[in-house]
């Protein structure tokens, strides 16, 4: 099938998210920030219950909270006063401040209201770090405002000097479950590495006795400033633009850097332990050799209840891409590519990811909605879907399962738990697909039966 | 004043006794706050969501539909349209050169997919700055249709929630009054204010009918255009919530001399009270004696239920925090039936008649609270030493992060809270978050180590539970 969706003005349905939303989760990961949206209310509010209800657990997003009399004479007061009040009850480190829809609109200079806030507030030693990105919602996606707050938190933070051991990870979007092994991976090569954002503890905490006023964890500030003197730089995403924090941090400090595709499934995790091999100058740590192997060991024993199964994939790019790349490799074929983002490297990286698989390409699409993806699966028959839990209607409908990754998991709980990095993560993809199509089969089976 | 209170704040925060009640509220959200509430847009979509058979489009950047797509569970007996989430996702050079054209091309594609019986178009902040002529679009393609197409004024930075409610008020009020009233019961009223959250509104549609009343229309839970728009051949409104369809209400009051009358359907006091007031207002005897024997028959099985988990729930501590503060009134009524105390009460939306309220249906000492936020929330819980919090997902973190039983009484609700069975239910759930075993492992109570040996009754209870 080669038909093309064709275009419908009206978005039904939206396969992606606003960009502030983005940079609010960006900001989220470093070490004593508080995300700060300069807009109405209502953005803030509402990105932070769609976060709390992926992560359940507390996200204060603060806002300049705008009226309309700021829309008309600017925001700039508002900003003031809120920042007052944010480092008053909060004592940040740093606030990260992303613009929306409304104040790019009316054109606050942030960069200004900032400057004279701080020639303000001179005296006040109190005064917090403060990083402005500018996320104008009708431009790009939520992963779009991730990858421009880390940029703008690069840049406005990162000071070289003479180039020191570690190295810099730049993960992208992945769930805390994601960060904790990449972190554990890097002591495991003995590599000392500067992940940001890190929400691992931020968007994944302890029950405690006090509500945390900014949650524990994150990136520290002090790792961030010397991003510029780091030995290299690896970024995450096939799908990134040109001009990105590693891209800056190679332009302005010379610091090489590898782009790899999210270490999803064995030739995308291979490709990621060989770059910190080369890297620690270490072999491949015992433990994720046998990880690798047994993950082998698994692929085979349960191949033949996956062969052949069609898939439909969808979500932010990147993922889209790990995925696809992952069930080719067990030999799912996936017959849908689908996102809402529009990067325009999709194709180009999915038709990378499975050049050397001997599957048919897939239909690949970008900026699609649920309403177009539906009408691709239903043409399609797919057996599964996999994506994040906004395709349940749709799973729902054609009758088949949805294997629920990525971001958002509203309707289970344990979104930020689910690990799809690396050999570990891809047995646990594994697993889940292959039981999920035994579980198919047995159901529909009038006599059921016990046995693999 | 907590700690956690900003100077700002603090006219927003009464505790009774203290001295007289003269609460703040009804002001814009404070920035830097982290205000709990959302907005004007956010008003609007709520209230007319529900309206199952009408197209439901989101004329501004991709986020506010998204954040909105099929929020509520407010569940229709037919149609579905109004779970979908359609947007014109407006793009850069739109908000140059303008989106009128793309709105316009937008419903005229949409309408001729669903044919749905009305649309509504909600403007969003964005819209509002750069002028698009929402209500020309509107006209243009009503006539092209031939069916109502209604812009809603929401632009975010307008106001609070309340000026949502508004705006959308005065959208459905357009199409009240647009079709035959003929047939109508003499009996007849119109539903305002429920959700059918769960279903609810069936409930409710069902003890009124075993009482002999019909509803013409359901402002907007399981709502339809054609029902809507003959709702002004009703001889009451019964409006429930505090904010959120009134201003219908006092509109239908003005235009057709209909009156109305509030009620509430949570908790049984309330919901009986509710039954008493419909029937009463007709004046006829008959009416009367079945709200009566109605009652009397759910109470005679709930009653004794609801003594069983008293037992265990006795003395236990509740706070509150809502989005409209009439519900608020229900929840303190329906605790202390449950034999629990209400120590914190607050809502972010209430107005100072709300609050004089609660001021006197709450216990000396109870913080009453308007437009919150979580460091405030958060303070209270702990300095109360709450069992409970009840409130929305955007509470729920707040609780359990620091090891505090939560019960959602939201838009997102999956149990029917309304009615008596609703009584039932949430009982049922207060029951089962507050004697859960999980709470013996949290920092909160871990630390009192006293906990587990010394209180052998609350194991044995632990154990039963399992």
């Amino acid at each position: 099938m080669s038909k093309i969706a064709p275009k419908y003005i009206a978005t039904t349905n939206a396969c992606k998210l606003c960009k502030p939303l983005g940079a609010a989760l960006a900001f989220r990961g470093i070490e004593g920030a508080v995300p700060f949206l300069h807009g109405s209310q209502g953005c803030a509010t509402y990105m932070r219950r769609y976060i709390i209800s992926h992560f359940n657990e507390p996200i204060d997003i603060a806002s300049s909270a705008l009226g309309e009399k700021n829309a008309i004479y600017g925001g700039g007061a508002n900003l003031k006063q809120g920042l007052n009040n944010v480092i008053a009850k909060y004592n940040p480190a740093l606030v990260g401040i992303a613009t929306t829809c409304l104040t790019e609109t009316i054109g606050d200079d942030v960069g200004m209201i900032l400057h004279e806030y701080h020639r303000e507030q001179e005296n006040n030693t109190k005064s917090p770090l403060m990083v402005q990105v500018s996320t104008p919602s009708y431009s790009g996606t939520h992963m779009e405002g991730f990858h421009a707050a880390v940029q703008s938190v690069v840049q406005q933070l990162a000071r070289g000097g003479p180039t020191d051991q570690r190295i810099n990870l730049l993960p992208g979007f992945v769930s805390p479950a994601d960060l904790r092994y990449l972190k554990q991976l890097l002591v495991d090569f003995g590599i000392s590495a500067t992940v940001l954002p890190d929400l691992s503890e931020t968007l994944d905490g302890p029950a405690l006795r006090d509500y945390p006023l900014i949650p524990r964890g994150g990136t520290p500030i002090e790792d961030i400033r010397k991003m510029g003197r780091g030995q290299a730089t690896i970024e995450f995403g096939h799908t990134l633009p040109e001009k990105t924090a590693a891209a800056f941090l190679d332009k302005t400090f010379q610091i090489s850097c590898k782009r790899l595709g999210l270490p999803i499934g064995i030739r995308e995790t291979d490709v990621f332990l060989n770059t910190l091999t080369e890297i620690s100058g270490r072999p491949i740590p015992s433990e994720h050799d046998a990880a690798r192997g047994r993950l082998v060991d698994a692929m085979v024993d349960g191949h033949k209840y996956v062969f052949g199964k069609r898939a439909v994939v969808y979500g932010e790019e990147d993922l889209v891409v790990g995925l696809t790349s992952f069930l080719a490799e067990i030999g799912v074929v996936p017959v849908l590519c689908a996102s809402g983002g529009k990067s325009g490297r999709l194709r180009r990286a999915v038709e990378k990811v499975l050049a050397k698989m001997n599957v048919p390409l897939p239909e690949i699409h970008e900026d699609l909605d649920f309403f177009e993806i539906e009408e691709q699966a239903r043409e399609l028959a797919p057996d599964l879907l996999l994506g994040h839990s906004k395709g349940y209607g749709l799973a729902k409908r054609l009758e088949i399962p949805l294997i629920r990754v990525g971001f958002p998991i509203h309707d289970r709980v344990g979104g930020q738990r689910i690990l799809h990095l690396g050999y570990q993560g891809a047995q646990n993809l594994f697993d889940r697909i292959a039981n999920t199509m035994i579980q198919v089969k047995q159901d529909s089976s009038s006599v059921g039966y016990s046995y693999m | 004043m907590h700690s956690a209170v900003l100077q700002e704040r603090t006219a927003q925060i009464h505790r009774k006794g203290d001295a007289p009640l003269n609460i703040d509220c009804n002001k814009d959200s404070l920035a830097g706050a982290v205000s709990q509430r959302a907005c004007v847009f956010c008003g609007s979509r709520v209230v007319l969501y529900p309206i199952a058979d009408a197209l439901h489009l989101v004329h501004g950047p991709i986020g506010c539909a998204v954040y909105t797509w099929d929020i509520r569970g407010a569940l229709s007996s037919g149609p579905e349209l109004h779970r979908l989430s359609f947007s014109t996702d407006l793009q850069e050079i739109d908000v140059i050169f303008g989106g009128e054209k793309k709105l316009h091309a937008a419903l005229v594609e949409l309408i001729d997919r669903y044919q749905p019986k009305a649309a509504f178009v909600y403007s969003t902040c964005i819209v509002g700055i750069i002028g698009d002529d929402l209500k020309a679009v509107c006209r243009a393609v009503a006539e092209e249709k031939n069916i109502p197409v209604l812009p809603v004024q929401s632009e975010g930075f307008k106001g609070n929630k309340r000026a949502g409610y508004q705006a959308a008020c005065k959208a459905m009020f357009k199409l009240v009054g647009t079709a035959d009233t003929a047939g109508i019961s003499p009996y007849s009223i119109n539903i305002l204010g429920d959700f059918n959250l769960a279903g609810e509104i069936w409930l409710i549609r069902e003890y009124l009918e075993k009482i002999g009343i019909e509803v013409v229309a359901n402002i907007t839970g399981d709502g339809r255009v054609d029902d809507i728009r003959r709702c002004h051949g009703a001889a009451l409104n019964v409006v429930q919530c505090s904010g959120a369809t009134m201003d219908l209400a006092r509109m239908m009051e003005e235009e057709y001399q209909i009156p109305n009358i509030r009620v509430s359907y949570f908790g049984v006091e309330d919901m009986a009270q509710a039954l008493y007031d419909i029937a009463g207002f007709f004046k006829d005897q008959v009416l009367i004696d079945r709200t009566r024997e109605l009652v009397r028959e759910e109470l005679s099985t709930l009653l004794p239920e609801l003594e069983q988990y008293k037992k265990d729930l006795a003395g236990k501590k509740v706070a509150i925090y809502v989005g409209g503060s009439f519900k608020a009134f229900s929840l303190v009524k329906a605790f202390r039936l449950l034999g629990m105390d209400v120590v914190m009460v607050g809502s972010q939306t209430g107005t100072r008649e709300d609050y004089q309220e609660l001021e006197e249906i709450t216990d000396p000492g109870t913080i009453i609270v308007d437009d919150s936020n979580p460091l405030e929330l958060s303070g209270f819980l702990k300095e109360k030493e709450v069992d409970l919090f009840v409130g929305g997902v955007k509470e729920r973190p707040i609780a359990y992060k620091l090891g505090v039983g939560f019960c959602d009484h939201n838009h997102e609700r999956k149990e029917i809270l309304a009615g008596f069975l609703g009584m039932r239910n949430f009982a049922r759930e207060v029951y089962s978050s507050v004697m859960s075993p999980v709470w013996q492992f949290v920092p909160r109570l871990e630390q009192e180590e006293t906990f587990l040996e010394s209180v052998p009754a609350g194991e044995e209870k632990i154990q039963a539970n399992l």
